[in-house]
């Protein structure tokens, strides 16, 4: 990147390797206060898993409520890894290399997280392996492939194995690293985990392959992922729901909730472990820009979804958006529409404002909760007016034990990244160094210029 | 077999010595290159070799198609409950499952591929040094006898290799 300092590989390797053998206090303090907002969420799983769904504020027809959301909203989020990591490696973009490992392990995290809510949504976790694969053999019980919430597992259990592997795959020279530079215990675990590597031509040349094979391959699954989470939906007969525009609207949608967490992510991670020279503006500038087309994209999704609705003058869909539009959930619309577009978009046009960090970090900050109410306005208003008969209509209000787990679930992301910043680099060493043996300077009259070249 | 390894602070100076080695009577593939980063293909005039990595994701491709389909026919055909008047096989459903499958296959064999080409895990206690992560070049050379070990550690240290690190010599 051309604001990238000149760096030794020691440097690289001291500045990277911090975050794994130096431990600040604020690590612990974080450490408490989120393993405190775990807790929580586990003495909520355990009232639900006890007492089962009536803890929550479910009722008819209200039946998906905040963990759908919720689960919506993380596989969203789990879209950031492959959008960062596969398409800007596949395209070459030099800017990628400090975000992409940060982008691909909240991927991981974030999908595990989404997979959970699912759980706790049937109320009887223990049950609930079965619905989804086809293991009971004894009793001859088998899913049934023709139902979404099917597809559903198979996508997404496809999309955390790719990006587990996708991690991994990446970390091999980085885990030698780890092992050359610890001792004891420690350099046992790195050795084993590294399988061996000494980095010889082959072995790179082998990396770097694998590397745009798996960002080629993972990209169909990236797609399909939110495709399918938007079938839960587009495939039933629910006024409201019944949107073949859904699948791009949700992929995109994802898109710009995830691009979004991953600049908080970046922010944290540059604050917390001191990586100004590798995590600069520039990176933040070239996110925002990116963010600027995906928030218009997503724009124009929702609007043709709202058109849709309106020309076809199907009176269930029309009841649906005007419920939509009217308070309360008028002025969470409102807030959305503001949260994903009206407010950070201009903020992005800006250059200025793109390498602000903190005016950056309230624009993420402000997206996520745009996204999190969009797929709040998705699911409830519609679900209060399934059925046309208005003695069936319903409403819904969150417990307490939903409520505890959302910020659970945020709590378990924060923790994972965390504790995998603890064990791991979260910056690729390797291609830091890779990006600096490209780095040249061109002079240009009185002007030095600096260039990346590329094979 | 003896091998020896000259650790070398630069990649020019590391390049210099694999021109040396090969004026000394050794070939591209007689030497591999140790470095912490990757560098271009052929910086130091070394073989890194054919691989068949591509053929990997073809494989597991194909396995993953094979399982989806055994997972989605399978099931619906051992216990054929007709629901809401749809067919057994219904063809899209099916091809969401199998494709998924597909992807998953490629997506394992193509890590299993870069692991079995890549010859690892590594167990052999082959020549290494923890300054390679550090920047240095690393040049192992894989020697006939003693006598060409003899040849390579004096053209390593002519070169300027900073160390020159011996395996296997009698």
């Amino acid at each position: 990147m051309h604001e990238r300092p000149r760096l030794t590989p020691i440097q690289i390797n001291r500045d990277l390797m911090r975050s794994v053998v130096e431990t600040p206090m604020v690590f612990y303090v974080l450490l408490l206060l989120l393993m405190g907002l775990v807790g929580l969420g586990v003495v909520a799983a355990t009232l639900l898993v006890t007492y089962g769904l009536g803890v929550t504020g479910l009722n008819h027809p209200v039946f998906w409520g905040f963990f759908i959301i919720n689960f919506v909203f993380w596989v969203g989020i789990s879209h950031a890894g492959t959008m960062i990591s596969a398409i800007l490696r596949l395209t070459s973009a030099e800017w990628r290399r400090p975000v992409v490992r940060a982008a691909e392990v909240m991927t991981v995290f974030s999908l595990m997280t989404a997979a959970l809510f699912v759980v706790l949504h049937t109320g009887r976790p223990w049950r609930t392996l079965y619905w989804a694969f086809p293991y009971d053999f004894v009793r001859g019980i088998w899913p049934d492939v023709r139902s979404p919430l099917v597809w559903d597992p198979s996508a997404i259990f496809t999309y955390l194995t790719g990006s587990i592997l996708f991690v991994y795959a990446a970390l091999i020279p980085d885990l030698a690293l780890a092992r050359d530079q610890t001792t004891g215990w420690r350099r046992t675990v790195y050795g084993v985990l590294c399988l061996g590597w000494r980095g010889n031509a082959r072995q790179w040349k082998l990396l770097n392959a694998t590397g745009l094979l798996l960002s080629a391959l993972i990209l169909p699954v990236f797609v399909s992922v939110h495709s399918i989470v938007s079938w839960d939906f587009g495939m039933s007969l629910v006024p409201g729901w019944h949107v073949h525009i859904f699948a791009p609207y949700f992929v995109v949608g994802a898109v710009l909730s995830g691009v979004a967490a991953v600049i908080a992510l970046m922010a944290v991670m540059r604050s917390l472990f001191r990586l100004h020279d590798y995590i600069r503006p520039e990176h933040f500038d070239m996110i925002g820009r990116l963010l600027i087309v995906v928030a218009l994209a997503w724009a124009y999704f929702y609007f043709l979804d709202f058109v849709f609705a309106l020309i076809s003058k199907e009176e269930a869909e029309y009841q649906v958006m005007k419920l939509r539009l009217s308070p309360p959930y008028l002025y969470l619309f409102l807030l959305m529409v503001v949260c994903n577009v009206f407010l950070p978009v201009p903020i992005w046009m800006f250059r200025r404002f793109r390498r602000n960090i903190p005016i950056m970090i309230f624009t993420a900050v402000v997206v996520n909760i745009g996204m999190w109410l969009e797929r709040f306005l998705i699911i409830i208003p519609t679900l209060q007016r399934r059925h046309p008969d208005a003695f069936a209509w319903g409403d819904y209000s969150a417990s307490l034990v939903e409520i505890a787990l959302v910020i659970f679930s945020f709590a378990n992301v924060a923790l994972l990244l965390l504790l995998f910043s603890k064990i791991f680099p979260v910056i690729p060493i390797w291609e830091e160094k890779e990006g600096h043996i490209w780095k040249r300077e061109f002079r240009i009259g009185k002007l030095r210029l600096p260039a990346i070249v590329r094979e | 077999m003896p091998s020896v390894m000259g650790l070398f602070k630069s990649a020019d100076t590391a390049a210099d010595a694999a021109d040396r080695l090969q004026a000394s009577g050794f070939g591209p593939a007689d030497y591999e290159v140790l470095t912490g980063a990757p560098y271009p293909e052929g910086a130091f005039g070394e073989d890194s070799g054919q691989h068949r990595l591509f053929i990997f994701p073809l494989g597991g491709a194909m396995i993953g198609f094979a399982v989806g389909l055994m997972v989605t026919a399978g099931t619906q055909l051992s216990y054929p409950l007709i629901t809401a008047g749809k067919p057994i096989l219904g063809i899209p459903p099916m091809f969401i499952i199998m494709y998924e499958g597909t992807m998953l296959g490629a997506l394992i064999f193509t890590i299993m591929g870069v692991i079995f080409e890549s010859r690892l895990p590594n167990l052999t206690n082959d020549l290494y040094d923890s300054r390679i992560t550090e920047g240095y070049v690393g040049l192992v050379v894989r020697c006939e006898d003693d006598a060409q070990a003899a040849t390579a550690e004096t053209t390593l240290t002519d070169a300027g290799a900073e160390e020159v690190k011996q395996q296997g010599r009698s």
